[in-house]
């Protein structure tokens, strides 16, 4: 089955989705050649391209073009992988050859669930943008210019980066999957920085960068450089929350990362247990890849049309996403979730959006009778990973609330926290939400104001 | 790849560049994962391309592709060029590079046993051999179980006359036992989590006698369940190696980085409390046992290498000298801006990144006097913590948090009763004063990690880090609740 997006022209010496699957093919059919049993080809062509400034002056402007083939070569239950960027005739020999070499040593998988077959597709509109694919250094340089400007303005210094890429993808395999599609995504992100210690951050992502706003980007950040100037220290201790949306990414990812996962489940890792509560009535999470507010994706790197999977309703756990292996294991389908070929980590939810509340941001503030607004996490990792435990530190823009105003900006803080109690503890979520982009693809989220969290620690000037 | 490279660089210069480098990188890979006996992936992969540096109007400008052909060199350099004066539209301080003697020269990672010419059956069954040696133990809910092998062949070259080949073979394998119950989730790696790595052949792989140290470790994983949790509040604590190494790489290593303290990495991962002041004021880092050096000639370190991707000699630059901060790592257009030369840590993950300021082998030079055993023996009363499980740190490197994966009770000299769920936290520079004995060579051993972060887009670097353990007084241990 095909499923196609329309192209953009072809970056220069890459082909396009039409020409990627056509290659596609060529090498399945080698495999099969070869003595494939089953065969699955991923090709991808990769345009991108990062302007990156710091001091207020771009230091490092790169780009980068790479087409790249992914072999999964099945002879039984016999399984191998093999990966190349060289597609000239002789590349893709050598990298037919040592699958079928590999498949002829490795032991059989007894569970092996074979490839997925072939199901329609449905379109995905938005996926990408002319605005991206054309983007020119001298386009991200502009919109580098002005954030900078913005810096300026507010007598702070600039620091950040502006991509913009162009990522086609083909699959091919042997059950009759054949699905190309061109993604593009642009990312403007900038952390400034004032001469008293104040720190800001802003990010905004796009399919098309050409609807990105640099200068609100740039507004955004400067403002809350300014306003975080001269933090003063709190005492470690129990707080009540406002988490702003760059900081509430980093819980769905780590979540999503820990527990969300079919694989983490079968192997009695993961915190979820279908229809057992583990936030607070306002906390409905889904993955949906096809939803315009996120980064549109058609389909997974198996092939696989990409499913809206309810994770979390109204704080109850309800499934966990699937590739083809971990279905085949519980019986089902996959909902889409399948990564590159080899992939001993299992399924994640790449496309996660939380649930909208009413709250306004000034209410969410207005809520705290002494607690802390938090604007982004920082080098986030877990302590105790059953329990999603998490230790991180605040970052770019920490302020003490007093009867729901804000008093001022504080130093940053360790926490050591668990983000299920996290989720448990949200007493109100923001009306307006945010696509950011984490550890795990990128999400849709809101701010929330969540009734206790745990720092355990402080930083020094 | 000699034409490709001049290919570049002329046409880069033609075009108006005042320096120029290119780099050809031909990036061979294969790993084996296995997870509670199942073979998840067995994978061969191979990466090559060319990646073009230029200066124009004192700016920087970069392209890189996989087509190695001498039209999509030209095309790559001239988009280098481009690029590179779209940068000049935003810059106040124009590029300056140290000055140097061309490069060249060729320089092989020693390997006794090539890795890649090792049957792919034997590696399988020695790895198989071992996961099934974690699986006889009773309790143990999963394993997994790693091996990987890295070579790169580069060749560098630059408009100041550099020509370099270097072939850089790294190796690495592991274990990791896993025992569920209830909520608890106990774990324990041998050698160390994520595997242990050098640069070396398959004789590394073998000398780490896995299947041999399987067993035990699956035993400590059942026996940490039924462990107490490991108490909170101030200790004396000894870190092994296999937590030390990364104390280092966070607390020292990223700081002394010479970018982070100018901000060009502000935007990603920070910046550095290491500030130039501190440097010319003589900081005090550490106690007077902490010397520390980055050195990239070290044998068997992932941080070893003949140049950097500068084409900058491999030295060992010190760091902390008997516990002063002495020195960064740094790059030619960085080092000149406190009045030094490159250390040579310019270090690229593959053609398509441009090289940053990078660790190379960030190493806590051993003490004469106590071995490791011996600083337990001299311990009253402490913890002994090992192999790391979890780690953060703040955006100037100063407030940390480290989780272990088990630790000893050590009383009157002994090690008693095994703790479970270690946390310690601290700030850097306090924890490295509070340092009263450093290992000797006995147990000094070549660590490192092959996922070290940085830059964008993102880089995933391998560097080194050479340990034997040391003691620290009045460490914060045991934080967080559960």
């Amino acid at each position: 089955m095909v499923s196609r997006r329309r192209g953009m022209s072809a970056a220069a010496g890459a082909p396009g989705d039409a020409g990627l699957l056509a290659l596609a093919d060529d090498v399945v059919r080698q495999a099969e050649a070869a003595g494939a049993t089953e065969a699955e080809v991923l090709a991808s062509a990769d345009r991108s391209a990062l302007t990156r400034f710091a001091n207020s002056e771009i230091h490092q402007n790169v780009a980068e073009s790479r087409v790249a083939l992914n072999l999964r070569f099945v002879v039984g239950r016999r399984v191998a992988v093999t990966s190349t960027d060289r597609i000239d005739a002789e590349g893709i020999r050598h990298l037919v050859d040592s699958a079928a070499a590999i498949a002829r040593v490795v032991e059989e998988l007894e569970d092996w669930g074979g490839l997925p077959g072939a199901a329609p597709i449905a379109p995905v509109s938005g996926a990408a943008a002319a605005g991206t694919a054309t983007a020119s250094p001298e386009f991200r340089a502009d919109g580098v210019r002005t954030v900078i400007a913005a810096a300026d303005e507010a007598g702070v210094v600039a620091y950040g980066s502006f991509s913009t890429g162009t990522d086609t993808i083909a699959i091919a395999t042997s059950c009759g999957i054949r699905a190309a599609e061109e993604r593009t995504s642009a990312q403007l992100l900038t952390v400034m920085m004032g001469p008293d210690g104040g720190s800001g951050y802003a990010e905004a992502n796009a399919v098309d960068a050409t609807t990105i706003d640099a200068a609100a980007v740039g507004r955004e950040a400067a403002a809350k450089a300014r306003a975080s100037a001269n933090p003063v220290d709190v005492p470690p201790g129990d707080y009540p929350v406002v988490l702003e949306e760059y900081a509430v990414v980093d819980v769905l990812d780590m979540l999503g990362m820990l527990g969300f996962s079919a694989l983490a489940v079968q192997e009695g890792r993961s915190f979820v247990e279908p229809g057992k509560r583990i936030g607070s009535e306002r906390v409905s999470i889904w993955d949906d890849a096809g939803d315009p507010a996120g980064l549109p994706m058609g389909f997974d790197y198996e092939g696989v049309a990409k499913q809206r999977v309810q994770l979390v309703e109204r704080g109850v756990c309800r499934d966990v996403v699937y590739d083809a292996q971990t279905a085949a294991r519980d019986g089902r389908a996959s909902t889409g979730h399948g990564l590159p070929a080899p992939n001993p980590w299992g399924p994640f939810p790449l496309s996660m959006h939380m649930a909208p509340g009413t709250a306004s941001r000034d209410e969410l503030i207005g809520g705290l009778e002494r607690g802390l607004l938090v604007t982004r996490f920082h080098y986030t990792n877990p302590v105790h990973p059953r329990l999603a435990i998490i230790t991180g530190m605040t970052r770019d823009g920490t302020f003490l609330v007093e009867d729901g105003r804000i008093v001022g900006p504080v130093r940053n803080l360790r926490y050591t926290q668990s983000y299920l109690d996290v989720l448990a503890a949200t007493s109100a979520v923001g009306s307006e939400r945010k696509l950011v982009r984490g550890l795990l693809g990128a999400a849709v989220v809101p701010a929330i104001r969540v009734d206790a969290f745990t720092f355990t620690g402080a930083t020094q000037r | 790849m000699r034409e490709l490279t001049d290919r570049a660089i002329e046409t880069a210069l033609r075009r108006g560049a005042s320096y120029v480098d290119a780099r050809v990188v031909s990036r061979r890979e294969e790993s084996i994962n296995i997870k509670t006996g199942r073979i998840e992936g067995v994978a061969s992969s191979e990466s090559e391309g060319i990646g073009i540096r230029a200066i124009v109007d004192g700016a920087w400008g970069f392209a890189s592709t996989n087509r190695l052909e001498p039209a999509a060199a030209d095309e790559t350099a001239a988009e280098a060029v481009r690029i590179a004066r779209a940068s000049a539209t935003a810059l106040r301080t124009p590029v300056v590079l140290d000055e140097r003697p061309p490069a060249r020269g060729t320089y092989r990672t020693p390997v006794e046993e090539d890795p890649f010419a090792v049957p792919l059956e034997t590696k399988i069954a020695d790895l198989l051999a071992a996961d099934e040696a974690m699986r006889r133990v009773r309790g143990i809910a999963f394993t997994e179980s790693l091996y990987a092998a890295q070579r790169e062949e580069k060749t560098f070259a630059d408009s100041a006359g550099s020509f370099t080949e270097q072939t850089i073979t790294h190796v690495g394998a592991g274990l990791e036992a896993n025992a569920l119950e209830g909520n608890d989730h106990q774990r324990r790696s041998y050698p160390d989590n994520g595997g242990a790595w050098q640069a070396a052949g398959y004789e590394y792989i073998r000398g780490l006698d896995l299947a041999g140290h399987a067993e035990p470790i699956a035993e400590e994983t059942i026996e940490l369940l039924s462990a107490p949790q490991c108490p909170s509040g101030r200790f004396t604590v000894i870190l092994h190696p296999s937590q030390l190494y990364m104390q280092i790489h966070e607390s020292c290593g990223h700081p002394s980085e010479l970018d982070r303290v100018f901000g060009t990495e502000a935007s990603y991962a920070g910046t550095s409390f290491l500030t130039v002041d501190k440097l010319e004021a003589g900081f005090r880092y550490g106690s007077e046992l902490i010397d520390i050096v980055a050195d990239a000639t070290a044998p068997g370190g992932l941080g070893t290498f003949g140049w950097d991707d500068e084409g900058v000699a491999a030295q060992a630059v010190p760091l902390v000298k008997e516990g002063i901060f002495v020195g960064y790592l740094s790059s030619r257009e960085t080092a000149p801006r406190i009045g030094r030369r490159s250390g040579g840590a310019m270090r690229a993950d593959g053609w398509n990144r441009i090289p940053l300021i990078r660790m190379t082998n960030i190493n806590l030079l051993p003490r004469p006097g106590m071995s490791l055993e011996d600083i337990v023996a001299d311990t009253d009363d402490g913890l002994y913590l090992m192999t790391n499980r979890s780690w953060s740190i703040d955006d100037r490197r100063l407030n940390f948090q480290f989780a272990t994966e088990l630790a000893y009770e050590v009383k009157g000299g002994r090690l008693g009763r095994l703790f479970k769920n270690p946390t310690y936290t601290g700030i850097t520079h306090e924890l490295w004063r509070s340092c009263d004995a450093v290992g000797d060579d006995r147990s000094y051993e070549m660590l490192g990690t092959p996922n070290c972060g940085k830059g964008e887009p993102g880089q995933t670097g391998h560097v080194g880090h050479a340990v034997s353990g040391a003691r620290f007084r009045n460490v914060q241990v045991g934080v967080g609740k559960w």
